[in-house]
Formats: structure tokens, C-alpha cells, sequence
């Protein structure tokens, strides 16, 4: 066993090298030694290749994430933006949240189990490592067709995945989404959302800063979790004395993470840090290349004092590990021992692995002899950049074309009444009770609303009642039918969600799903959703705080739909104000807001009555959405309305069918004159939420939408224990409930 | 009847918390010297018929796909009589 020095890639410049199975491309390989004027070992070869990937550089999106910095929108509320570990914003009286939604979708679809779990870890160590306590998770997720083998093999394990890792840590997880669609069978989409809460004076960052400082690597021993491409270049450094095969899945610990978290919170409460990043893909070559990378100065690592689950593993391994439950702190050396006595209360390991050199360079020894001399900025944030070519698919025109408004309309109330049946018992649209209720949504004690509500809510403040919401929106039919108008669409719908619950929206984090990158196709939906995602947010004047991208989403030549998914987090001001979704007052008046058009293009009706996928997506109009957010906000803070639910997949008869099974009341809809009853239950127009105003409120709300302008029509009342279409049908509550809630337990449980 | 034992182990590089935890357990309660716990199943499946080839070929598939996760755990099939 040689181990493959700087003065051993020195004198060996010819050394075969496996590069191409590490995943780095001729040019890659060969810039990185122009970069340092040799071949590089074993290890820094191992570092580029992980740090170079797409996962971790973001090398085809760069291009087109530049806009979500250019664009963005003036927003005092910002206090750390893109580039950190997670962005954070003022949401008044001293507090910062931070929050972010981040993929993990391909390990959770070869163990759907630790994959989802270990999602949970890592997005809840980001929020972590900002300085804030995490109080909140989310889970938007798409999975393939509700009724294939694979789906029942897939979403249980996530869902249990998600419910054990959170649950273990007492984090609730207030909402999110499950979408079903045959485009994601291959490839299901877990994205994972944590919100935390901090002080500002708390906010921490990942940089390395003052010579003489030292490294500290906590939490779990290191394992030879999740290596996978590096075994490669184990097996021709080394002998094959070893593990033949590395899992790329890791198997987390949410009890260590538990620990970790409480470990890490006692050290900032006791201002023992510089510097912090948490460790997730790419483990240690990503921490301390990028710790040395954001800071002042160089690095020194020490790799052989790292504490080990496994002896057997070589550097290139160590430095690649996925183990679960780590993080990487900057300490001052008069700090250091009080640092590892708070490590050891909390039963963490801890060692101090390296310190920051005021070189310029990342330097790392095994038992003495040098195995990584690099520029960190050149590992971390100076890779390949590619902007890749891209072109509007031959086929998008056809499809767009393909127009849903010509579809077959039921004739008459009976097909109507059919329809909204299979509409609101389709796996889509049906209730997933099942699900969230493996959840748990009420630990801590702060939850104000989770799922079913439009946003999940929690009061971070027990004084003053102080809360976020947060929703999180995307639809790939939308999105494949026209990218840019898709991608606005989710924002809409998110910002709505937030608005509808009584929360003024403040900020996005997003989960960009794609396929691959290298088909034009597929980088021109990109580059047309981040386009107007970007748009979108500079005029609702939300920010992007930070995300996430997940590239290669697709099985052979297929992709999924492009899938841009939107966080919004808003904030309001006395969680007692909240608007609920259900309508549970008898009398109440239901008003809808918004202009309801002939808008069926991607609508959930054409896919679940016609199977069909084509035309045009809802126009935007987000001027109109902030508008209808105002409404909402002012509605709820003056108790002018008692319920609000926004309208989006399924349209008015959807929302109106969960607010009244929510409350237990029925209602009485007349459609409006000037509005076909077909268009006017199913139509899925944008910037529409149905409300509910008591009677005494409804002169005073009138005058504020007509001072407004914005559009309410009185569309009837809640009562009895059937939803009423005058003129057209009549079902009872039972038996839309039954409908509504019996499909998801009968395809997977 | 023969009997056949199916062992599922956890691959050695995947961590093991309840082993883990085990391990941490072993000298609060005076039982020093073990320097690790991995901790697996067994199970043990008592075979109508004979234990021929092609009965150990279905259990080694049932082990595969069904008794062990094989993208985390190892397995080994063996026969007691």
C-alpha cells in the first residue's frame, strides 16, 4: 500500500489516473493540473471530483442562478443571501428566520428509507450551522403513478423515513405536497424544507478566518457512507484488501443529531465560534475547502486524527465520507477546551483536526506526509462553468397547441356531479391524511397550522405570539407546458398559500428539479423557469434567499417535468389572527376573489377526466397577486374574514369541497351570470382564493375590495351537510368525504 | 424438518446506531472489553421437503429480495439439520 503524496505526484507525473470514472471530464482534468502544475494525488483528486460535480459546484446552473442575485428585488429584510448555508431574514422584533428547501432525490429512490431520513439531517444541519434552532420541517415530494408496483415500494419507505428522522429529532413537519405523475416513476422528487429561529446578533458563518484558529471536526465518527465514485480510485491506489463495494447510501442517527443540535446551540450561546459548516455531500473535502475558500487564510489538516468508524478507511475515503451527524467549527485556541468540555456533556466526539495557516493554501498531511496542497477557492467556489446550450423543444409548439379548452365538457349537472366526484377522489386531489398523519405535526407546542392548512404556521414567540408561515408550491404539468409562466405559477401559488393563512410574504427558497442538463431541452426549461422565477419575485419583491438544483432527474432519454419547487416564509405579527381554511360557521358568506377565466391547459380536470396533458398554463398576473396577498392579509388582521382558501390544482369546486369537509358544513353555491358552471367549478385561473366573511363584515369587506379593485363576486353561503351547485347538483358531505379520503389508503396502506 | 438460518447484517461501512448504543451501554453496566457491537437479525425458516440446491437457490432469492435491504445489508444462508 503506497499512499500517493505531493512528492510522489511530483516525481510521477505519467501515473494513470482515473479521472473519467470519477466523473471529470478531459478538460476538467486537465485544468486542475494547470491549476497546480503537476498531476494531483490521490486525494486532491478525489476532492476535485466531488466538488466538481454538479451536485456540489452547480456548474450548468450558475449561469442562470447569477439573476436570482441580479434581479433581486430591494428587501431590508434580508440579512444573509445566496452563498450561505442557508439565507436568513428579518422578521422583526429582534428575530431572524432562516429557511431552505434542498433535494434528496436519487438516494431516496434506491433506499427510500435512510434516503428521506438523511434528506431531513441534512437540510436541518444547514439551518443549524446559520446559528438558528430549528422549529419546523417541510416535505414537498413527487412520486410516480399512485397505482404502479414501484410507487408502493418508494413512498412508504420516504414517509416513514421522513416521519422516524423528524419525529426522533421533536422537529413537527408542518406541510408540503405529494404529487403523482408517471413522469417521476423513475425518478420521485424528495425535497426537504427546515426553518429555524434565531437572534440576529446569533447569525453564524461558514468561513475560516484567523491564523492560528483551530479546526474541529464533531459529532459522528466518520464511516465509509456514501463514497461511492471514490472506490473507484481506492481500488486502483490501493490494494483490494478492502470492502470491494462502498454503499452510496448513508444510514443516519437522528438521536446523534439530536444530541448535535443541542451540543452546537450551547456552543453559540456560549460565543465559541468563528466560523461553522455543516458537513453533507462531499463531506470533509467540502467543509474545509470551503471554510478556508470563504476566509482569510490558508488551512492545515491533520486527516489521521480524524476519530474513525471504520480503520481500514485510506484518506481519499475519509475525505469523501457522507457519514451523517457532523459538523465543522473554527475556534479560537483560548476557546478550544471549553468548546470539547461542552462536546463531551453532550456525549459528541470532538478533535481538533487542523488549524487556519495565514498561507494561502489548503494543506493535508497523513501521519505527517503531505497529501493535498491546493488553493481552496480553486476546490470550492472557482470550478468548471459551463453554459450550456439550449434551445425551445421541437415539440413544445405541438403540445402547446394541443389546446385543453376544446376538450369534451360534461353535458348537463349529472356528468358535472360525476366529474367533481373522480376529480376530488383522484390520487391528485384526494386527501393525504394518510401520510401527514405519520407526522408529527404538534411537538414543541408551537404549531398554529400544518397540513391541510395552505401554509404550515408556527408561533415562535410565546410573549408576543410572533410567527412564520411557510408554503411550498410547484407543478410540473404547469411547468412543462410553458417553463417561465410555470415557474411563476408555483411562486403565485405559494405567495397566495402564505397571503391566505394571514402572513405576509417575505422571502423563497427554491428546489430547482430537472433533467439532464447536457440535453437542450431540458436546459431550456431551466433556463426559461429560473428566468421567470427571477421575474416573478423582483416584482412580488420576495427574494431568493438560497435553494438548491437537481439536475439529472430522468431515466434515459426521458426527464420528468421540469419542476421548479417554491418556498415562500412569511411572517405575521399575532399567530391569533390567523385565517383557518375551513368553513365552519354556519351563514357565513363565501366570496370569491379574482377574475375566473376559460383556463384548463394542465388543469387536474384534463388530466383526470381526459388523461391529457397539453396547451397553455393559467396566465400570471402577479400585480394581481400581491393585490389578492393584500386583501387576504387585511382581511384576516381586521376580522373581516373567518376563512380563506386559495384555488389553484382542481379549481373552485376542489377548494371549496376541502373547506367545507375541513369544517364539517356544508354550502350553497349559486354560479355567477356571466360564468359557464363547467368553467366556473373547474377552471384553474390564477390569483383566485374563496372566502368566508361574516355577515356582519360583508358591507365593510366589500368596500375594501371595491376601494381596491379587486374583483368579489358573492358566490353563496355555508350551510347544511351538502355542497349545493343551484341548478346543477347536489352531494352530500358524506359522500364527498368518503370520495375525498378513501383513495390514498387504498393504494398504499 | 430441516432448518435454514438467514443471518442480515449491516454492511460494515453502514452505521449501526442500535449496535452504537449497545456498545455505549456495555460499561455503565460493568461489562468491560468489547471494543464493538454490530447488531444484525436471524432468521431461522424451517423447510417443508428437502434442502436440496434448488431449495437453497429460493431462499437465497427470498433473502435477497424480501428478508435483507441488500443496498445496506449483507446476508449468508446457512443449513442446520
Amino acid at each position: 500500500m503506497t499512499l500517493d503524496t505531493v512528492t510522489n505526484a511530483e516525481k510521477t507525473p505519467e501515473a494513470d489516473q482515473p479521472w473519467a470514472e470519477l466523473g471529470l471530464k478531459p478538460d476538467e482534468y486537465a485544468r486542475i493540473r494547470e491549476i497546480l502544475g503537476r498531476r494531483p494525488t490521490g486525494a486532491e483528486l478525489a476532492m476535485y471530483s466531488v466538488m466538481w460535480s454538479e451536485h456540489c459546484s452547480y456548474k450548468s446552473s450558475k449561469v442562470h442562478l447569477k439573476q436570482f442575485g441580479e434581479k433581486a428585488p430591494e428587501n431590508d429584510a434580508m440579512l444573509v443571501g445566496i452563498g450561505e448555508n442557508a439565507g436568513v431574514v428579518d422578521v422583526g422584533q429582534g428575530y431572524a428566520v432562516t429557511f431552505k428547501v434542498e433535494s434528496h432525490n436519487h438516494p431516496s429512490y434506491i433506499e427510500p428509507h435512510q434516503g428521506a431520513a438523511t434528506g431531513i439531517g441534512g437540510i436541518v444541519r444547514d439551518i443549524l450551522a446559520m446559528g438558528a434552532r430549528p422549529v419546523a420541517v417541510m416535505d414537498p415530494l413527487r412520486f410516480g403513478a399512485a397505482d404502479h408496483p414501484d410507487t408502493k415500494r418508494v413512498l412508504p419507505g420516504v414517509v416513514s423515513g421522513i416521519g422516524s428522522y423528524g419525529n426522533c429529532l421533536g422537529l413537527p413537519n408542518i406541510g408540503g405536497e405529494v404529487v403523482f405523475d408517471a413522469c417521476y416513476q423513475g425518478n420521485p422528487l424528495v425535497n426537504a424544507l427546515c426553518v429555524g429561529v434565531m437572534k440576529h446578533e446569533d447569525i453564524h458563518l461558514a468561513k475560516a478566518s484567523g491564523a492560528g484558529n483551530k479546526v474541529i471536526l464533531y459529532g459522528a465518527r466518520t464511516g465509509g457512507d456514501g463514497i461511492g465514485g471514490v472506490s473507484v480510485l481506492a481500488s486502483e491506489t490501493f490494494d483490494d484488501a478492502k470492502p470491494s463495494k462502498r454503499p452510496a447510501v448513508q444510514v443516519g442517527d437522528p438521536f446523534q443529531e439530536k444530541l448535535l443540535i443541542e451540543c452546537t446551540l450551547e456552543i453559540f450561546k456560549a460565543d465559541l465560534v468563528d466560523g461553522i459548516q455543516d458537513l453533507g455531500g462531499a463531506g470533509l473535502s467540502c467543509a474545509t475547502s470551503e471554510l478556508a475558500s470563504a476566509g482569510s487564510g490558508g488551512m492545515r489538516v491533520e486527516l489521521d486524527t480524524v476519530h474513525l468508524r471504520d480503520s481500514s478507511l485510506s484518506p481519499e475515503e475519509i475525505l469523501m465520507s457522507e457519514s451523517q451527524e457532523r459538523m465543522c467549527a473554527i475556534v479560537e485556541p483560548g476557546k478550544v477546551a471549553r468548546f470539547l468540555e461542552i462536546c463531551e456533556k453532550w456525549d459528541v466526539i470532538a478533535t481538533v483536526i487542523g488549524e487556519v495557516t495565514d498561507g494561502e493554501r489548503l494543506e493535508i498531511f497523513w501521519h505527517g506526509e503531505q497529501i493535498v496542497d491546493v488553493p481552496p477557492r480553486t476546490v470550492a467556489h472557482e470550478g468548471p462553468v459551463y453554459d450550456r446550450p439550449y434551445a425551445r423543444p421541437s415539440w413544445q409548439d405541438a403540445l402547446q397547441a394541443d389546446d385543453a379548452n376544446k376538450l369534451a365538457r360534461p353535458a348537463g349537472g349529472d356528468e358535472l356531479r360525476r366529474q367533481v366526484l373522480a376529480l376530488v377522489s383522484s390520487p391528485n386531489q384526494a386527501s393525504k391524511s394518510w401520510i401527514t398523519d405519520q407526522y408529527d405535526r404538534f411537538v414543541q407546542g408551537n404549531t398554529v397550522l400544518s397540513h391541510p392548512e395552505d401554509s404550515g404556521m408556527v408561533r415562535i414567540d410565546e410573549d408576543t405570539n410572533l410567527g412564520v408561515a411557510i408554503a411550498t408550491d410547484g407543478n410540473g404539468r404547469f411547468t412543462k407546458l410553458d417553463p417561465y409562466t410555470g415557474a411563476q405559477l408555483a411562486l403565485a401559488e405559494a405567495y397566495r398559500n402564505v397571503a391566505a393563512t394571514g402572513a405576509k410574504p417575505l422571502a423563497i427558497s427554491d428546489c430547482l428539479n430537472f433533467g439532464s442538463p447536457e440535453d437542450p431541452d431540458v436546459m431550456w426549461q431551466f433556463a426559461e423557469a429560473t428566468r421567470g422565477l427571477a421575474d416573478g419575485c423582483l416584482i412580488l419583491g420576495t427574494p431568493v434567499t438560497g435553494g438548491n438544483v437537481s439536475l439529472y432527474n430522468q431515466t434515459g432519454d426521458v426527464a420528468i417535468h421540469p419542476t421548479p419547487v417554491v418556498a415562500v416564509l412569511g411572517v405575521i405579527d399575532d399567530v391569533n389572527r390567523r385565517t383557518p381554511m375551513a368553513f365552519a360557521e354556519e351563514g357565513q358568506l363565501l366570496y370569491l376573489l379574482g377574475d375566473t377565466k376559460e383556463e384548463l391547459g394542465g388543469s387536474a380536470w384534463s388530466e383526470v377526466v381526459h388523461s391529457h396533458l397539453g396547451g397553455l398554463p393559467p396566465a400570471v398576473d402577479l400585480e394581481r397577486e400581491r393585490l389578492l396577498g393584500e386583501i387576504l392579509i387585511a382581511g384576516s388582521r381586521d376580522g373581516m374574514i373567518d376563512a380563506a382558501h386559495d384555488l389553484s390544482d382542481g379549481g373552485l369546486i376542489q377548494a371549496v369541497t376541502e373547506s367545507c369537509l375541513r369544517g364539517g358544513k356544508g354550502a350553497r353555491i349559486v354560479v355567477p351570470d356571466d360564468l359557464d358552471p363547467f368553467v366556473f367549478l373547474f377552471s384553474e385561473s390564477a390569483g383566485r382564493a374563496v372566502v368566508a366573511v361574516p355577515r356582519s363584515e360583508e358591507l365593510r369587506f366589500n368596500d375594501m375590495c371595491g376601494a381596491r379593485g379587486l374583483p368579489a363576486a358573492r358566490i353563496g353561503v355555508v350551510d347544511g351537510e351538502t355542497i349545493e351547485i343551484q341548478d346543477q347538483f347536489t352531494i352530500p358531505l358524506s359522500e364527498l368525504k368518503q370520495a375525498h379520503e378513501a383513495t390514498i389508503p387504498a393504494l398504499l396502506a | 424438518m430441516a432448518r435454514v438460518v438467514v443471518d442480515v447484517m449491516l454492511k460494515p461501512e453502514i452505521l449501526d446506531p442500535q449496535g452504537q448504543a449497545v456498545h455505549r451501554a456495555l460499561p455503565r453496566l460493568g461489562f468491560e472489553g468489547i471494543a464493538d457491537v454490530r447488531q444484525g437479525k436471524r432468521f431461522e425458516l424451517e423447510v417443508e421437503g428437502p434442502v436440496d440446491d434448488a431449495a437453497l437457490a429460493r431462499i437465497r432469492e427470498m433473502a435477497e429480495t424480501f428478508l435483507a435491504n441488500t443496498v445496506i445489508e449483507d446476508f449468508s444462508v446457512k443449513v442446520e439439520s
